[in-house]
């Protein structure tokens, strides 16, 4: 029997008192503590999470309603801002900072009772593929201890492929999400920009951070979609969602056109990944949908925008950890300027370092036109070319990576080479469009990730297509 | 081509307001050069006709009304992180010498 069964199962036993909060809080805690050699875990909040337990178990018990989430369990990322336990980003410079408000999300899921029980590792700020570039420590792929799990939402992944609890929340800027969903076999969903609020996530490509879950199914991750999209006007790039709501069945293939970018399925991927992906999109014709080959030529690009238009960002949003606000503060300075750049040198990590030395050069004058603004420019043709595709097929089809989870400290040394695992997921970032990740078997026991991209705002249609094809492949 | 020199890595980190070790100078100087490099191939794009992209889903001037909103947080509650205060404010080095 699975660990944890549909997340809207336990709401409605914890309803009906059939199971209560305490246990289940108990229960994802136990489990944490029996797995903690991945290091999927930073922190627990474990003695707020039983206080909420308690009080949703009370207010049930007298005879109240209880959220839609009620009693379920969740780990968040470490670069949400929660109650209860330090808001780090896995990162030095914010060891200790105790978040003062909660991210909107959180507020949301707390809105229908679910209970955040822990933090997950990241690379520090969500700069990586791997969690190696946390400030504190790599988790571990739970299908091989001596393999990354991804990242940069890595210890979100290993939580969820370890049934630490039934979702954990993720950020996707350049593939956070689905990429570490692909290297442990879990779901992972980066909805349309701007459908679940940034607020109270820490900041990290402002125009490309995207807000999701990671969870064992399809069917779990858009209900989490469902209770955390809106508008919110703590974040005025969030759009409104669709008044149907995120909850869906599995739609019929037959009759969907269905692209394969060509660009995705070229020289460079693994064979076993290649396999894996070739059998499911055969799969999916099967199962009656009109599959078509499509060329969306500046998707090559994609990799190379990203480079400098996320590293402007973060060299932007970064500037804010200057020591005299909040996070570590270099104590000794003999004058402001010192204090600023102590502070930082002490307090950030190298790949920071690296990204915000990248930014500050492709924002500085002389720079700032042939690289940023070029970049933003070729951002457009992406953006064109998935517009063009959309006009022939309601879906994209591809691998999410290259690649299955490879080793620890095999791209440790090399950045450029740890960048290019990001290679298949980039671009959607760049549009802005919705994408998930969904198992599609394994390559020499390692597993593989099928990606499903949608138009902007069809993150509907999405969820119930990936639900059709979940079944299918599993 | 571009490369990165010694000194132009210091030029950044000084605009960056990091210092960085000796180490990471000559790092950085090779690893941001490789990265260059590679971005570099979008100089040969021909982008003539289009226009830079800087919201991808289409809003613009996002209004809201200017009034005051309690959000119920303690001013102490928001300074509790903050390295030095005094008299509820932060207190940094002095600025102008």
């Amino acid at each position: 029997m699975a660990v944890w069964e549909p997340i809207d199962t336990i709401a409605a036993k914890v309803q009906s008192g059939e199971l209560k909060a305490v246990d289940l809080v108990e229960k994802s805690l136990g489990l944490i503590a029996g797995n903690e050699s991945f290091k999927a875990i930073v922190a627990t909040t474990a003695d707020r999470a039983r206080e909420r337990a308690k009080a949703i178990d009370a207010k049930i018990a007298a005879g109240e309603n209880a959220g839609r989430l009620a009693g379920v369990p969740f780990i968040a990322k470490d670069n949400f801002l929660v109650f209860g336990a330090d808001t780090t980003a896995a990162s030095n410079i914010l060891k200790g900072f105790a978040a003062p408000y909660q991210s909107t999300v959180i507020e949301k899921l707390e809105a229908e009772d679910a209970i955040c029980v822990a933090k997950a590792n990241l690379d520090a700020f969500a700069h990586g593929s791997s969690t190696e570039n946390s400030d504190f420590f790599t988790t571990k792929n739970p299908h091989d201890e001596t393999r990354v799990p991804g990242g940069s939402s890595g210890g979100s992944a290993a939580s969820v492929a370890l049934n630490l609890a039934p979702f954990a929340l993720g950020s996707d800027t350049g593939g956070s999400i689905r990429l570490p969903a692909s290297f442990t076999g879990t779901v992972g969903y980066k909805p349309t920009y701007g459908l679940v609020s940034r607020s109270g996530v820490v900041a990290m490509g402002s125009s490309l951070d995207s807000i999701g879950p990671l969870a064992s199914s399809v069917e779990d991750a858009a209900l989490i979609v469902d209770v955390t999209a809106g508008k919110d006007e703590l974040d005025s790039t969030t759009i409104d969602q669709d008044d149907q709501g995120y909850v869906v069945s599995a739609s019929s293939l037959a009759g969907k056109k269905i692209g394969v970018i060509k660009e995705y399925m070229g020289d460079g991927m693994q064979p076993g990944v290649r396999g894996c992906v070739e059998a499911a999109i055969e799969q999916i014709k099967q199962a009656g949908a009109e599959v078509q080959e499509l060329s969306l030529p500046s998707l090559p690009l994609a990799l190379a925008v990203y480079y400098i238009i996320c590293p402007a960002e973060v060299s932007s949003n970064l500037s804010r950890y200057d020591g005299q606000r909040y996070g570590f503060s270099y104590a000794d300075a003999k004058n402001l300027d010192e204090s600023y750049t102590k502070t930082r040198e002490i307090g950030f990590g190298k790949e920071a370092k690296r990204r915000i030395m990248m930014g500050t050069y492709v924002l500085s004058s002389g720079y700032y036109d042939a690289y940023y603004k070029k970049a933003q420019t070729v951002r457009t043709k992406i953006i064109n070319d998935f517009a063009k595709a959309f006009e022939s097929v309601d879906f994209l089809v591809g691998p999410t990576a290259p690649m299955t989870a490879f080793k620890i400290g095999e791209n440790a040394n090399d950045p450029l080479q740890m960048y290019l695992t990001d290679i298949m997921t980039v671009a959607v970032n760049m549009a802005g469009v919705p994408a998930i990740s969904i198992p599609c078997g394994t390559a020499e026991g390692l597993p593989v990730g099928l990606q499903l991209i949608a138009p902007q705002r069809a993150d509907r249609e999405l969820l119930s297509v990936a639900r059709a094809a979940e079944e299918l492949l599993t | 081509m571009a490369k990165l020199t010694r000194d132009d890595v210091l030029k950044l980190a000084q605009l960056a307001r990091i210092s960085l070790s000796d180490d990471e100078v000559t790092e950085f100087s090779e690893e941001l050069s490789a990265i260059l490099q590679y971005v570099e191939q979008l100089s040969a794009v021909d982008v003539s006709g289009l226009v830079s992209t800087n919201q991808v889903t289409g809003l613009t001037n996002v209004m809201r009304e200017d009034s005051i909103k309690d959000y119920g947080y303690a001013p102490l509650d928001l300074l509790k992180n903050v390295p030095k205060t005094q008299d509820n404010q932060l207190k940094v080095k002095r600025m102008i010498g």
